[in-house]
Order: C-alpha cells, then sequence, then structure tokens
C-alpha cells in the first residue's frame, strides 16, 4: 500500500522506507532562537527592553538565585519543610513574565515564583507562605512553593502535573467572551507534556483558537526521569503540529530570545491568531526540590556543560557589553539582593508560627456548613482537654 | 403554571439563568446545536449563541478544567458531563482543583460553577451509563451535591446552584427524566440548597431517599399504608449540604428509619446517613437502620432490576424494621 507523504516540513529528510524520519529533521523545523552572544553580543534590534529594564530584570535574576539559595539553607536548617528552586532557569522565568501586561494572568506551575515578585508579591509574604505561618495569605492551607497571590493576577498552585494548563484555556475563553484583552501565560515543565490536561487544554485552545501563551519550561528533567524518557519527541515544540497551533523553541537561558518569543505570542494571541506553545529550553540545575539528590540518579557531567550557559553569566555579559554594569555595581548589587532577603526573612519569621485555629476550617466553602462548624468545636474541646493535640511529639504522660 | 418534565425543567432552569445573567455559560459535548443527548439544552444555541452555549471536544478533564478556569475568570460556567459514568476522567480537576481551589488560595480565588450530569440505572444502560457516584463529591470537602427528584426542584435547585458561590454537582435521576411530570413555576424561581423535603407524613419509620429513588420510597409508603404501616418519606434533595435538622427530627419522631439508595452499599451515602442518625437519635431509636441500596458490584446489565432497590425491596425493609 502506498502512503501519501507527511507534512511537507517533516519531509525534507527520508528514512530507510521512504518515510520522514520524523527525529532528524524537527530540529530543523524548529531551530532553537537566540539572542544573546556568548561574548554578550545581540542584534540591536532583537533586544527589545531599554537599558533600565534590562539592568531591573538582571537584578530580578540575580535575587531569585540568591533567594533560592538562602530557601535551601533555610530548609537545611529545618526552619522551613520543603523547597523547590529555579536555579538555571531564572531567564525562562522572566523572560516571560516581564512579556506580559499587566492585566494578563498567570497560571504558575511551582517553580516561577519569580514571576509573582516581579509582579509585586511582598518578599516577606513569599517567605510566609514558605513557613505557612500566621502571616501566610494561604492560611497554611498549602504547603511550601503552592503560592498564589491574586493582586499579581498570579494563579494557585496544584501538585499534580499540568491541570492548570487547561485553566488557562478557560480563563482566556473567559476574557474573548467577556470581550477583555488578556492573554494568559501558563507554566509548566516538559513532564507536564505527558499529562492529560496538556493535551486536553492545547486541543481545546487549538480548536476554538483561544488565546493563551503555553510556556514549557523545558528543564531536561522530571524529579528522576530525563526528557528522552518523557517523550519520543525531539523537541516539545514540534508537539503543536499536531494541535494545529504555532510552536516555537528558543534558548530558555536567553532572556532576550524568551522575551522577544514571549511578546511576539502574546501578540499573536492578542490579535485573534490563537495560541501558541513556546518550549524554552533550559535545565535544572539542582535537584527537583528539597527532598532528593539529582546525584543518585543523574551524573554530573551531564550538568557541566550547562554551567558556561548560565542565564546569569549570559547576562552579565550583556551589561557589561554594554557598559551598564560594572564590578562595583555588581557588587553593590548582590550586597542589596542579600540585604532585602535578610530583612525580609526576619520580617516572615517574626509572625507567629501558626495561624488561628478556626482557619482550619475556613474557606472550605463560603461560608463553613454544619460540618465544619461542629468540627471546630469538637477539636477546640479536645484542645482544652489535652494540648498535646496540638503538638502529639511533645512530651507524653 | 406550566406542567413539565424534568429534562424541560432543566431546560427552563438553564434558559432563565442565561438571561438574567449572562456570564452564565454551557459548555459539554453535543450541547450546542444538538441541544445535548437528552436534549437538556436544546434551543440553547438558537438563543444565546456559540460564545455561550459550547460544543466542546471529548475530554471530561478538558470540559471541567476548562470551565474551573472559566469560573475563575468570573464567568458561571454549567458544564455538562453526559453521563455521570464519564465524570471520572474529570475526577483530579474535580477533586484536586475544582473542591479545594478557594481553600487552597487563602480564599483568594473561588471557581464557582454546576456540573449538571444524568445519573442512575433502570434505562438498560449496563455499568457505563447507569452508576449513581454522589458519594465520591460528598466525601471530597468543598463540593455541594444535589440531586432533585421532580421537574420544580429540579428547576428550582438549578437555579441556586448556578448563583451558590460554590462548586455544585448537580445530579440528574435520568429513568425519570421524561416520565417525572409536574407543575413548575414560571421565570425566575430558586429553592434553597440544604432543605430536605417532607413528602409524607407519618409516625412509625423514615425512609430517606432522593433521585429517583424518591419515587420509589413513596410507593412504598404507599403500599406499607396498605399493610396498616405509617411511614413518613423524606426527599434530601441536597446531600451536601444535607439537612441534618430534618433528619433528626422526623427519627427522633418515628424511631426507626429506611435509607434508600442506587449507589452500591459499602461506603454509599447510606453508610454515612447511619452513622449520622445513631450518633443524633441513639435513645429514640427502636431498631437498627436499614439501608435499601444497590449491591456491592458493577452496575449489571440483564438483572439491573434486581439490583436496583425498587419499592418491593424497601417495602420488605420497612416491615423488618417496624417488626424489629
Amino acid at each position: 500500500m502506498r502512503r501519501e507523504p507527511e507534512v511537507s516540513i517533516l519531509a525534507r529528510r527520508k528514512g530507510a522506507n521512504g518515510l520522514p524520519a520524523p527525529a532528524q529533521q524537527t530540529a530543523e523545523a524548529f531551530p532553537l532562537y537566540r539572542v544573546i552572544q556568548d561574548d554578550g553580543s545581540a542584534p540591536p534590534d532583537q533586544i527589545g527592553l531599554a537599558d533600565a529594564d534590562l539592568v531591573a530584570l538582571y537584578r530580578w535574576m540575580v535575587l531569585n538565585r540568591t533567594l533560592d539559595e538562602r530557601m535551601v539553607a533555610m530548609q537545611r536548617q529545618g526552619r522551613i519543610n520543603f523547597y523547590i528552586g529555579s536555579i538555571g532557569e531564572e531567564a525562562t522565568v522572566f523572560g516571560t513574565a516581564r512579556a506580559m501586561k499587566p492585566s494578563d494572568w498567570i497560571l504558575p506551575c511551582y517553580r516561577e515564583h519569580g514571576a509573582a515578585l516581579l509582579r509585586g508579591l511582598p518578599l516577606a509574604t513569599y517567605i510566609c507562605d514558605l513557613l505557612g505561618n500566621a502571616g501566610d495569605v494561604m492560611l497554611g492551607h498549602q504547603m511550601p512553593c503552592h503560592e498564589a497571590w491574586r493582586p499579581a493576577l498570579y494563579t494557585s498552585i496544584s501538585s499534580p502535573i499540568g491541570t492548570q494548563i487547561t485553566h488557562a484555556v478557560g480563563a482566556a475563553w473567559a476574557a474573548r467572551i467577556k470581550g477583555d484583552d488578556m492573554v494568559p501565560l501558563v507554566y509548566f515543565g516538559e513532564g507536564a507534556t505527558s499529562s492529560n490536561d496538556f493535551h486536553a487544554g492545547l486541543n481545546f485552545a487549538g480548536v476554538n483558537k483561544v488565546p493563551v501563551v503555553f510556556a514549557c519550561r523545558n528543564n531536561g528533567w522530571a524529579i528522576s526521569v530525563p526528557r528522552e524518557r518523557q517523550t519520543a519527541s525531539e523537541t516539545i515544540a514540534q508537539k503543536a503540529i499536531a494541535y494545529g497551533i504555532r510552536g516555537e523553541r528558543v534558548d530558555g537561558n536567553d532572556l532576550l530570545a524568551v522575551h522577544g518569543a514571549t511578546v511576539r505570542a502574546r501578540a499573536r494571541a492578542a490579535e485573534g491568531d490563537g495560541p501558541t506553545l513556546l518550549e524554552c529550553v533550559t535545565y535544572r540545575m539542582e535537584g527537583h526540590s528539597t527532598s532528593d539528590d539529582p546525584r543518585s540518579y543523574r551524573p554530573a557531567e551531564l550538568v557541566e556543560p550547562w554551567r558556561k550557559k548560565d542565564p546569569l553569566l549570559r547576562m552579565k555579559a550583556l551589561l557589561a557589553r554594554r557598559g551598564l554594569l560594572g564590578e562595583a555595581e555588581e557588587a553593590k548589587l548582590l550586597a542589596d539582593v542579600r540585604e532585602v532577603i535578610q530583612l525580609a526573612v526576619k520580617e516572615a519569621e517574626a509572625h507567629p508560627a501558626k495561624p488561628p485555629l478556626e482557619t482550619l476550617f475556613e474557606g472550605v466553602y463560603a461560608e463553613p456548613l454544619w460540618q465544619q462548624r461542629e468540627q471546630l468545636q469538637e477539636l477546640q474541646r479536645a484542645l482544652a482537654g489535652d494540648p498535646r493535640v496540638a503538638d502529639p511529639r511533645s512530651a507524653r504522660r | 403554571m406550566p406542567t413539565l418534565n424534568i429534562i424541560q425543567a432543566v431546560n427552563d432552569a438553564l434558559r432563565t439563568e442565561m438571561r438574567r445573567d449572562q456570564n452564565v455559560v454551557v459548555l459539554g459535548e453535543d450541547v450546542g446545536k444538538f441541544g445535548g443527548v437528552f436534549r437538556a439544552t436544546q434551543g440553547l444555541f438558537a438563543e444565546f449563541g456559540a460564545d455561550r452555549v459550547i460544543d466542546t471536544p471529548l475530554a471530561e478533564t478538558g470540559i471541567i478544567g476548562t470551565a474551573v478556569g472559566m469560573a475563575l475568570y468570573g464567568l458561571r460556567p454549567v458544564p455538562e458531563i453526559q453521563f455521570a459514568d464519564f465524570i471520572f476522567p474529570a475526577m483530579d480537576q474535580i477533586v484536586n482543583e475544582l473542591s479545594k481551589y478557594r481553600y487552597r488560595s487563602g480564599g483568594q480565588w473561588t471557581c464557582p460553577l454546576v456540573i449538571r450530569s444524568p445519573y442512575g440505572g433502570g434505562i438498560r444502560g449496563g455499568h457505563y451509563h447507569s452508576q449513581s457516584p454522589e458519594a465520591h463529591f460528598i466525601h471530597t470537602a468543598g463540593l455541594k451535591v444535589v440531586v432533585p427528584a421532580t421537574p420544580a426542584d429540579a428547576k428550582g435547585l438549578l437555579v441556586s446552584a448556578i448563583r451558590d458561590p460554590d462548586p455544585v454537582l448537580f445530579f440528574e435521576p435520568k429513568r425519570v427524566y421524561r416520565a417525572a411530570k409536574g407543575d413548575v413555576p414560571e421565570g425566575e424561581y430558586a429553592i434553597p440548597l440544604g432543605k430536605a423535603k417532607l413528602t409524607r407524613a407519618g409516625h412509625q419509620i423514615s425512609i430517606l431517599a432522593w433521585g429517583a429513588m424518591w419515587y420509589e420510597a413513596d410507593q412504598a409508603a404507599r403500599e406499607a399504608e396498605q399493610e396498616g404501616i405509617d411511614c413518613e418519606v423524606l426527599d434530601l434533595r441536597s446531600l451536601q449540604p444535607l439537612d441534618i435538622d430534618a433528619v433528626v427530627a422526623s427519627v427522633t419522631k418515628t424511631g426507626r428509619a429506611v435509607v434508600v439508595h442506587e449507589a452500591p452499599r459499602t461506603c454509599g451515602f447510606g453508610a454515612e446517613l447511619a452513622a449520622l442518625i445513631q450518633e443524633r437519635c441513639f435513645l429514640s431509636l427502636e431498631a437498627p437502620v436499614a439501608r435499601v441500596t444497590g449491591f456491592d458490584t458493577p452496575f449489571p446489565y440483564t438483572l439491573e432490576n434486581e439490583y436496583l432497590p425498587r419499592a418491593p425491596r424497601i417495602l420488605q425493609a420497612v416491615r423488618e424494621t417496624v417488626r424489629y
């Protein structure tokens, strides 16, 4: 039986059976977009940001890196229970977030706290969320790194993978129905491209040309599973073909490439040209979280080449070449960032360790049902009867 | 007051709310031009257009996930799951997203919406067109679960569900979709959630039921009357919030209770009702609480009459409980 040729862009190279060998041509069809070169040079027409913005974004990247290192240290000290950082992925987070309009929603995965901070989530508030203390806006309901911050239009994080993708499609669809100029930015990792909601979300968005920017942080690893064990696709971007939407592949460690591609994806969505699947190729330099040691599943030599591609080094080279940041200014910036974090930690830790007891039952429903009301009283009685109810590890009788 | 069946009453409720509030949208499989496989959304596409009556691709997780996003943004979506049996691909969205969104964001974000779905057996539908999954959702804090039995209640409760600030699972008794007819008030008509309906007053025994099983409970009560047994029948209507006061008042009065549901017995909502009754009515009880339910099997095809707790089985439980 003779088969018709596949899509033309895939048909440039043929495998032995005359059909395209899919693993060979997709890098060609989805070239990696890059702006900042190793020497810090960049084509002027592709910079897309004012000098002051470049410096400000570099500061955010440094702050995010320093914060992640500090929070991991606090986890090791037992001051917070758990942490998920974004070391190595700062250009992807800040490049995408900075490209959106302030009225655009951000639907995070769990490694994009930088986007919320960029939009005004106070650092001390974020640290309270990590502590789950009385200053936590989530009332201690969620574990660390599951922050939500409505003033920044930054939605709530859940641990199941990919579920926010369909939410972004719904929010975008709703905005279009209401006639609002709102394009959501939804984050997920390459692991999420295996999830039900990735498929459903991209399919729903493709069929209805829903205006969304699907930002995949392809950091190479889903806990211990490498990208090549996650999908047989050579790129993530090529998955867009199947949904009839646009896919693009950018160097996720290049802030300007990520920013430029996101600006264009947002513009296309707003103009009614539908969603874009943006693959940001980056690397998870540390473990998945503080709960795993990557040395047990990832050879160190895989990580080494990425150290030279550090997004902060790229930005630093760009700023140096443009005369925007000297050694003295860099040192001051670092000292300043450390002080800001130190003060925020101090402010956050000043709150009582636990929110009030009744918050356990708040927000299940708009108004508590009789079950929540009764169970609060039951718990209050139990606590009055034996304070160990709140701390079962305290001395036994 | 027009006489409508349940399908017509649901359609009336949707139309009424869509006219009242332009944020109300309907989405699901075949709900658009076709008007839904049971015709619950018939005519809505013509009146409100493709933006508000949305035919979706065939993926329940996509339907509910999209509806959650719409609700977060301020719409009041009413997604339809074509059969309750097909709701399970969306369980993650319902249990981990929809139900927890308010709680997990500390009240910053909410996603009020109503998932409508036909449930229940007796239509020769086999495993996948017959199940009664209400207990799964009652067991998930953050969700409300409503099951109307009559056309008037279907309208009034659906209107309230759409206006409710919390997510609601609205299970429609498809076996009596067209068979049940009754007067339904025109225009805006709302029945508060969480109020049971005492449909028959009696002093010897309380029968608690909802949805299609209310008809069986009512029939059993009529037959019991012929035998001189005076039954009280309570249509719970809303399982979460549950009208615990009505349950306690009835069983305290009669001292006996029979709980009826189609779902399998083990961990069915009847188990929760039995526990609540023994906790709160212990000194009034004259007999153990009886459960007349579906069996702990998948829903069968050929022997579905034997499986379903129809009136004759309820009547036997009533007799045994009264004689205990």
